[in-house]
């Protein structure tokens, strides 16, 4: 009977599922704003980041929200920038539980955060997603670049399991923490997290051009890879452990959001309907917003979802792959970012022209003297980074 | 992971059982996992209550559909077991 029980994950997808290539989506990424106290290097937003004054209002993001339960959407990812700057969270997360969609927190844990998960306990809040960055105060101050944060991140999950909600602890690992992964897993049972994401540092947005700052020697990896398979034995029926594993050391690549434009849709602060976040990095893209139209249409029919559904616009060696429903030849931004082509091999397939040249970078960079953190600022985005495998 | 018969198994806060009208069918709903849920493992988790213990689930499937028990009884506490292991069902 447990072959009955097939799981259709929601954000990253080991095993594929065959399903048409406009089905129907089951997870929305809802970014609210972008504000957020925290200043993390490796930050997923664009480097061009929201104003609050560009913001979807209330009742926009309800009717998105309706949409999407309509769509067969069934859960969603309340997140930013921090969501709980948003003082209607709690109104649009009660929203979310009368339409039916499961709702997700992904917060930093500071600022309004513990104030308000009262309310949005009682509004009918799932489940809450906390970042961490590293498993010390020292560590973690230093990466979010905020005094006090983890302190206060260590007091806020005492509230959420206080409460009874189901807590996952998110650790984006690099070259300044992958040292105390071993601490981070010990932390996660400690907060009575019932998930832990030990996920490696993917390098679009703020990582990208804090690449040479992040980027982990292979050594580092590989006994992080390990610790966190050999955790996940010792720990079944306590902790779950998810890993993203560091692409630029990989064989082959991550199915990107699942497939583009195939599981899962991301809605910007101001609107903008993006089939990955980081996907407003690909030059030429036409994306609809929520403004001017009906969420199902954006899905089945903007120019920008289906750029690259199925496998039709792929090229060699992509389309005779065997892997190419698995993977789906990879992250279409990295693509663009390393091989400055949308539409190639990602080059952290072993079969991409570019893949030996990325690997040497990645040792390259981790090898020399890390340089300082360009903090993510709004407003403070550095010239547009150029660097890459195909410069 | 299999579930012991005086298992008494339950549905934790953050883990729901829904009849998705979109796709027509149950699925159960977990942090950042969704798992599809066909009539057989549905009978299932509609026993899964807090109070039953996985020997009463059994009795009561077996009740229902023409399957010794033993058959029953090994298919159920694989899939409860499971799902242990994953977090999605406590005891």
């Amino acid at each position: 009977m447990n072959e009955t029980v097939a799981e259709m994950e929601t954000r990253q997808s080991p095993q594929p599922v065959a399903t048409p290539p406009v089905g129907h989506p089951i997870g929305i990424l809802a970014e609210l704003t972008h504000r957020c106290p925290l200043r993390c290097p490796y930050c997923s937003n664009p480097l061009e980041l929201e104003r609050r004054e560009t913001e979807l209002d209330t009742a926009t993001w309800k009717r998105v929200l309706s949409e999407a339960a309509a769509l067969g959407i069934l859960h969603v990812h309340l997140s930013g920038g921090e969501p709980t700057a948003r003082p209607d969270l709690v109104e649009l997360t009660a929203h979310c539980a009368a339409e039916g969609l499961y709702t997700n927190l992904i917060t930093s844990g500071i600022g309004r955060a513990s104030g308000m998960i009262d309310a949005l306990s009682e509004a009918g809040l799932d489940h809450v997603q906390l970042s961490v960055q590293g498993a010390s105060a020292e560590t973690g101050d230093r990466i979010g670049g905020y005094k006090g944060g983890h302190a206060a991140k260590l007091e806020f999950a005492r509230k959420v399991t206080d409460l009874g909600l189901p807590l996952t602890l998110n650790a984006v690992i690099h070259r300044g923490n992958i040292h105390e992964v071993e601490d981070i897993i010990a932390l996660a049972v400690a907060l009575k997290a019932r998930r832990l994401e030990v996920a490696h540092t993917q390098y679009y947005g703020w990582a990208y051009v804090n690449r040479a700052a992040l980027m982990p020697a292979r050594p580092d990896v590989d006994r992080s890879v390990a610790l966190v398979e050999e955790a996940r034995r010792s720990l079944e029926g306590i902790l779950v452990i998810d890993m993203v594993i560091p692409d630029y050391y990989a064989r082959y690549p991550k199915p990107c959001s699942g497939g583009w434009g195939r599981r899962t849709l991301n809605v910007t602060p101001t609107g903008r309907v993006l089939p990955c976040h980081a996907a407003e990095s690909i030059p030429n893209l036409e994306f609809w917003s929520v403004r001017d139209r009906a969420l199902g249409d954006i899905w089945r029919s903007s120019p920008a979802f289906n750029a690259f559904r199925g496998t039709d616009w792929m090229r060699e060696p992509c389309r005779s792959c065997d892997r190419r429903e698995m993977d789906f030849g990879g992250c279409r931004c990295q693509a663009m970012a390393l091989a400055g082509d949308a539409a190639a091999t990602d080059p952290a397939c072993s079969l991409s022209p570019f893949h030996a040249r990325v690997e040497a970078l990645a040792t390259e960079e981790a090898a020399a003297v890390a340089p300082d953190y360009i903090y993510r600022t709004i407003g403070g985005a550095p010239g547009k980074a150029s660097e890459g495998a195909a410069s | 992971m299999r579930a012991e018969e005086t298992d008494v198994p339950r549905l934790p806060r953050g883990v729901k059982l829904k009849y998705d009208q979109v796709r027509a069918r149950h699925v159960l709903l977990a942090p950042e996992r969704a798992f599809d849920i066909d009539e057989t493992a549905a009978a299932v988790l509609e026993l899964v209550d807090g109070k039953r213990t996985c020997a009463e689930i059994v009795d009561a499937l077996a009740a229902r559909y023409d399957e010794k028990r033993e058959v029953i009884a090994d298919d159920v506490k694989d899939m409860i077991g499971g799902l242990i292991a994953r977090r999605v069902i406590e005891t």
